[in-house]
């Protein structure tokens, strides 16, 4: 019988996963990948919740939840791409000037 | 039983995808993992009734947001990441030390929660039409601010690449 619970914890554990992540890469892509899989996991319980309290309200959430993750990711990734041409690298630790 | 079953095996390969998302050396195998991940996702979306959801997740994630990132990665030709080996090892200690402490208190926090047996699902539920009402009466006004949203990424966007051409 797979109840609230199991969904929950497949969600606590995906965001841990995605946790791990960010902490451990330095590349400015990764970092955002990370994020991503936070942002799923996060979906995750909003839909198990949905269910289990049979309010739509939840799978609404997921929906600007997903606008705004894809939103995010367009910003991030045009200022990845900046910073790889203008300071040639990707690298998290050696991204520290507001201006040059 | 038949529940079981495919609960355990999506959201195992689900896990499995995200570990080699985070474990791969080279992006673009991590992107493919991260699709891999989504259909999983969508697939227990369906499992608990979200159609228009699971729909959602695998136009607009698998579909668009992926396709982007891959993109980006191809057009910026990356080499894997170098790093000195102490610094390896401290960030990750680091990191897998916190996520564990955020993996405990979480499941702690869910399982004092007390367990939930799932009721029969309404019929009608989670499909677009039952959604798409409730978007467009009890969420209307959220639902037109997130096209100012998507209005401001689409601006920041073209200023970014717009700064680039004219600094060259």
């Amino acid at each position: 019988m797979i109840t609230l619970t199991h969904y929950l914890v497949a969600s606590a554990l995906l965001f841990s996963i995605g946790l791990i992540g960010i902490m451990t890469r330095r590349n400015v892509l990764m970092i955002l990948l990370c994020i991503e899989i936070m942002f799923n996991a996060a979906n995750l319980a909003f839909v198990a919740y949905a269910r289990a309290w049979g309010d739509q309200a939840g799978q609404v959430l997921v929906f600007f939840i997903i606008t705004v993750a894809a939103a995010e990711v367009t910003v991030g990734l045009a200022i990845a791409i900046l910073l790889s041409r203008q300071l040639n690298t990707l690298n998290a630790d050696e991204v520290s000037a507001l201006k040059w | 039983m038949a529940e079981a079953v495919c609960f355990y095996i999506f959201a195992g390969l689900m896990l499995a995808a995200a570990l080699a998302v985070i474990l791969g050396r080279h992006p673009v195998y991590s992107v493919l993992s991260l699709l891999a991940v989504m259909f999983c996702l969508a697939a227990l979306f369906i499992m608990l009734g979200a159609y228009f959801v699971a729909a959602l997740q695998v136009l607009l994630y698998a579909g668009a947001v992926l396709v982007l990132f891959l993109f980006v990665i191809m057009l910026l030709n990356l080499e894997p990441e170098t790093l000195a080996r102490m610094r390896v090892f401290t960030l990750r200690a680091g990191g897998t030390a916190a996520a564990a402490l955020l993996l405990a208190l979480l499941v702690k926090i869910v399982v004092s929660g007390g367990d939930r047996p799932f009721a029969a699902a309404a019929p009608g539920d989670g499909t677009v039409e039952s959604v798409g009402r409730l978007l467009f009466t009890t969420y209307l006004i959220p639902f037109e601010l997130t096209s100012f949203i998507i209005l401001a990424a689409i601006i920041g966007a073209v200023t970014l690449g717009k700064q680039h051409t004219s600094r060259k």
